[in-house]
């Protein structure tokens, strides 16, 4: 153990808990739903204890709302949910975007459309977690695979959606968020808060872009008035249809994310530039690909693993060393869901070699020995 | 104080969207003079809105001002006001808005007592949208979507506002627009969620496929179809007030407010841990 950190035996979803409150986070609210009510339980506990406040809303929709509003009035704030809630959420996920107000969105992924298989484990919000909300809009979305990286994943959530004024979504899983691991807990993690403005009141104007694009953002009661509306607004904030504006406005927020992807993208990969089968997974799926892998490579089979801890923006750079090094005859795409990352995966190799799945939504998790039959059959 | 109630318009905003013969200017000033006669300070105010005609009034005015999606104003309000307990949070909300897609938010609110003060504006019809029937479109009303009648029975807004726990309701009208101020005046004051409806007129939409195009006949018919505690004394028989609205205080009874109840908590588990 570390001089100030702390051990302890945490489930995925204690885990985030423990992660917003080491960034700030001091408020919540959310709506019970199974997997992720721990998130909410776990919140209910600390909050009051370190002044902050936890409130269980009427809905799912109410939950983003107040988010979005004590985001506003200056607090850090999450909201924690699984698919049906996540799908209630997604209205105001958009509103989030367009107002660039930062918000950190949990969706503990369970089985199924609809109602579901509410206890088991599925990784099939991933379009929806790029493509949820209507209109194009920037969002990034991370999938940890361990307890303690959730509990990193957490902070970074935070940190990132200060920094761009985007929501971050947070995709777990119902075996990541339940499981217990033993982690260490570090004493101190990073904070980056939101650019306050160093204009007057006077001079403010909530979508400056003078000072790039991501324009700095005063707090409500703090002396600046402002005003924030859903509708495509100028750079005071006001209404606006002007194709110029409207335009512009657009494109800046995708920018944000676009232009700062090698700054935002992340990934852990092994032998990634020396494998004839590279192998991509993330969230709890990843565990058993680092297993079949690991079994396969003592065969001698030449594989390697790209986990990306961002799903949006992808790590492109990653995969790019991997094509580029000539190497790569196949890669297979490991994911609890029927066919949905590597649709992205696909449009990125784009012809240059065979992109192949592992798919399944069952209820059950992919074992390593479905991740090794699989690649024994891709891999001659 | 200030006479000049150009003192909390963004009048670089004018001219406002609401059409001749609106109730909802009527409401927006005495908005305005409630705020003014209480004596709030501009950075100290945010005004919340959902969608809707009513729900334009925020971008006029100079304070902390919020238009957020349809039906979620409270929510969203019930964010800033736990976030910072010491801002004026004032919500300003249609009928569509508060008792559709909002009712559950409403309700809500009225159950937790958090120190919100809403404004309905009730003029009975999607203004915004071009005259659907609303939850409180009367019966037998014609509408853009019920072009032979309405059918669907109305919400009484301040009688529901009673029986989910707001601390204080009342039913104000753009006709009798002093009474308005002084009961706006009333709901900022009180320690809780309060709601005021506002029955307002939409002569644009509601009036022209009811037989009530002249704005002035249907002001009128807001004097005509109310009356005040004092006046339902005097009335010699129930049925002179039937079909006719209570205009004034509804209900006035505080309890807990929700932020200083969380506050409570904060305190008591603290005190708890230290010891």
């Amino acid at each position: 153990m570390s001089k100030d950190g702390r051990v302890l035996l945490l489930s995925g979803n204690e885990a985030v808990a423990q992660g917003a409150v080491a960034v700030g986070c001091r408020f919540f609210a959310g709506y019970p739903i199974t997997p992720s009510s721990e998130i909410a339980e776990q919140l209910s506990l600390i909050m009051p204890r370190i002044g902050g406040k936890f409130i269980q809303m009427e809905d799912e929709i109410a939950s983003i709302a107040a988010v979005i509003g004590a985001s506003l009035a200056g607090v850090k704030s999450m909201t924690a949910t699984s698919g049906p809630g996540y799908s209630l959420k997604q209205e105001n996920i958009g509103y989030a975007a367009l107002t660039e107000v930062p918000c950190v969105i949990f969706n503990v992924q369970r089985g199924g459309p609809s109602t579901g298989l509410p206890t088991s484990p599925a990784q099939a919000d991933v379009l929806q977690a790029k493509w949820g909300t209507h209109g194009d809009h920037p969002v990034i979305v991370l999938a940890p695979t361990y307890v303690r990286e959730v509990f990193d994943l957490t902070v970074r959530a935070f940190n990132l959606s200060e920094e761009y004024r985007v929501p971050v979504v947070v995709l777990l899983d119902e075996i990541n968020a339940h499981m217990r691991e033993k982690v260490e807990l570090p004493a101190s993690v990073e904070i980056v808060d939101r650019t306050k403005p160093t204009v007057s009141p006077e001079e403010y104007k909530p979508y400056d872009t003078s000072f790039g694009d991501i324009p700095p953002m005063a707090n409500y009661g703090e002396g600046y008035r402002f005003h924030v509306t859903g509708l495509m607004h100028d750079a005071t904030g006001f209404p606006s249809g002007d194709a110029k504006i409207v335009g512009a406005c657009q494109e800046r927020l995708l920018r944000k994310i676009d232009a700062n992807v090698d700054k935002i993208a992340a990934s852990k990969c092994r032998f990634h530039e020396e494998a004839e089968t590279l192998v991509i997974s993330f969230g709890s799926t990843a565990r058993s690909v680092n297993h079949a892998v690991a079994e396969l490579r003592e065969e001698g089979l030449k594989l390697g693993t790209l986990r990306p801890l961002t799903l949006f923006p992808f790590p492109l750079k990653e995969l790019e060393q991997a094509l580029s090094s000539g190497k790569t005859k196949r890669i297979l795409v490991v994911e609890l869901n029927m066919g949905q990352l590597i649709l992205e995966i696909q449009r990125y190799v784009a012809g240059r070699v065979p992109v192949l799945g592992l798919h399944k939504a069952d209820g059950e998790p992919i074992t390593p020995e479905e991740v090794v039959d699989r690649i024994r059959e891709v891999h001659r | 104080m200030s006479h000049d109630l150009t003192y909390y318009l963004r009048m670089n905003k004018m001219p406002h969207i609401f059409c001749p013969g609106c109730g909802h200017g009527i409401a927006m000033g005495c908005i305005l003079r409630a705020i003014d006669k209480e004596e709030l300070d501009k950075n100290e105010v945010v005004v919340v809105s959902g969608i809707g005609c009513s729900s334009r009034i925020p971008g006029y005015l100079d304070f902390n001002t919020l238009h957020t999606t349809h039906g979620r104003a409270i929510p969203f309000a019930t964010g800033i006001k736990m976030a910072r307990p010491d801002l004026k949070v004032i919500v300003v909300s249609g009928d569509g808005d508060a008792t559709a897609i909002g009712g559950n938010h409403f309700i809500h609110a009225c159950r937790r007592n958090i120190d919100i003060s809403l404004f309905v504006l009730n003029n009975n019809i999607y203004g915004m949208t071009g005259g659907q029937y609303s939850p409180t479109t009367f019966l037998g009303a014609r509408a853009t979507t019920a072009p032979y009648g309405n059918i669907d029975p109305e919400f009484d807004i301040a009688g529901l506002a009673v029986a989910a726990g707001a601390s204080y309701v009342a039913r104000a009208t753009a006709y009798h627009a002093l009474q308005m101020v002084k009961l706006m005046r009333d709901a900022i004051r009180n320690k809780g969620f309060s709601v005021v409806e506002v029955m307002s007129q939409c002569p644009t939409y509601y009036g022209r496929r009811n037989r009530m195009a002249d704005p002035v006949d249907m002001i009128n018919w807001q004097k005509e179809k109310t009356y005040t505690e004092a006046e339902a004394k005097k009335a010699e028989s129930p049925e002179e007030l039937e079909g006719k609205f209570l205009r004034g205080v509804i209900h006035h009874k505080e309890r807990a407010e929700y932020c200083e109840r969380y506050q409570e908590l904060i305190d008591r588990v603290r005190g708890v841990e230290e010891k």
